[in-house]
């Protein structure tokens, strides 16, 4: 009888030790303890939406401000190392902003993102890849591929696939719908 | 009567005058400037520095402050590679402009490195200053 008590006792202790890590493993999945219905929100952007007032000003004031959900942290990394020679422009900050944007990119670049880009983005990267280009992802490449040089690079209102806003119309909210995109000079994209 | 009227006109035309040229932001950066033993600053001096086309090894191999502002400081700009649009230099058509240290100094040490390829002096920064805040008036 006493056996059998004790063989209880230990299931018991087993079980609900058991139930407290799982809950504590999914408490620390969940993160920042997002809802269902913010996580739901999310899924339906592309990627999420730059809301961070010194990283708008500081990068977006010589290009469109990218989404930090566009590229892996050590993307960021590497790039906010490398200011003084930002693809053959100056774009040094102070050590101080520098560092706040850094964080701001860290915390919300693709690699544990929700959002269907992000996702993309670091699905196809390849191991050990540090692309500095968004340009430059396989995820980006593929997506762009059927878009002939005469619409874009070609384009004399274009010249390069860098400016997202210029084609994808609600780029600036995290959007880059097939159905939004309308190209300078040739209108509306037909895949 | 007649002296009410000069005093009003002679109060309008200061006015206008201090909104055209008073710039605590630049007051306070000439001042830095000086103390670090630059000056006397000239406007024209500015203007010539403005002007000036530096080569490089790299694309766009000749530059210049003009190269993304145009040399018209009222004028809107853009970004020599991004095409982005730049706002005009000119505080009397973009009052923004010349009114925050960080700015100016964020901005001088970005664009004098790619433009001249070093950092600008303080007499250079000055002269700019000076050249600026009074073109487009």
């Amino acid at each position: 009888m006493k056996t059998y008590q004790k063989i209880l006792s230990l299931v018991a202790v087993t079980a609900t030790s058991g139930l407290l890590f799982s809950a504590a493993v999914y408490g620390d999945d969940d993160g920042e303890h997002k809802s269902f219905f913010s996580r739901w929100q999310e899924s339906k952007l592309d990627v999420a939406p730059v809301n961070n007032l010194t990283y708008r000003e500081e990068c977006g004031s010589c290009h469109f401000a990218y989404q930090p959900g566009l590229l892996p942290q050590a993307s960021w990394r590497e790039m906010m190392n490398g200011l003084e020679d930002h693809f053959g422009d100056n774009a040094e900050l102070s050590a101080g902003v520098n560092q706040e944007i850094l964080e701001y990119l860290l915390a919300n670049a693709a690699d544990d993102s929700n959002y269907k880009r992000s996702q993309g983005v670091m699905g196809l990267l390849r191991p050990g890849d540090v692309p500095l280009r968004i340009t430059d992802t396989v995820y980006f490449k593929r997506k762009h591929d059927e878009i002939p040089a005469s619409m874009v690079v070609d384009n004399k209102e274009l010249g390069s696939l860098s400016k997202c806003a210029a084609c994808h119309t609600r780029a600036e909210a995290g959007s880059y719908d097939e159905d939004e995109i309308k190209i300078p000079g040739v209108g509306r994209w037909e895949d | 009567m007649m002296k009410i009227f000069t005093t009003l006109i002679a109060a309008g035309a200061l006015l206008l005058a201090q909104s055209v040229s008073a710039s605590p932001a630049v007051d306070a950066m000439l001042k830095v400037y000086s103390h670090a033993g630059a000056g006397p600053f000239s406007a024209a001096a500015g203007e010539r520095l403005w002007l000036e086309k530096y080569r490089h090894a790299e694309a766009p191999a000749e530059r210049s402050c003009g190269s993304c502002h145009t040399n018209n400081l009222s004028d809107t700009g853009q970004h020599v590679k991004t095409q982005k649009p730049i706002k005009p230099m000119a505080p009397i058509v973009n009052a923004k402009r010349l009114t925050d240290t960080k700015e100016i100094e964020k901005w001088f040490m970005r664009n004098c490195k790619w433009t001249f390829g070093r950092e600008c002096s303080p007499q250079e920064k000055g002269d700019f200053l000076l050249y600026i805040q009074k073109s487009g008036v």
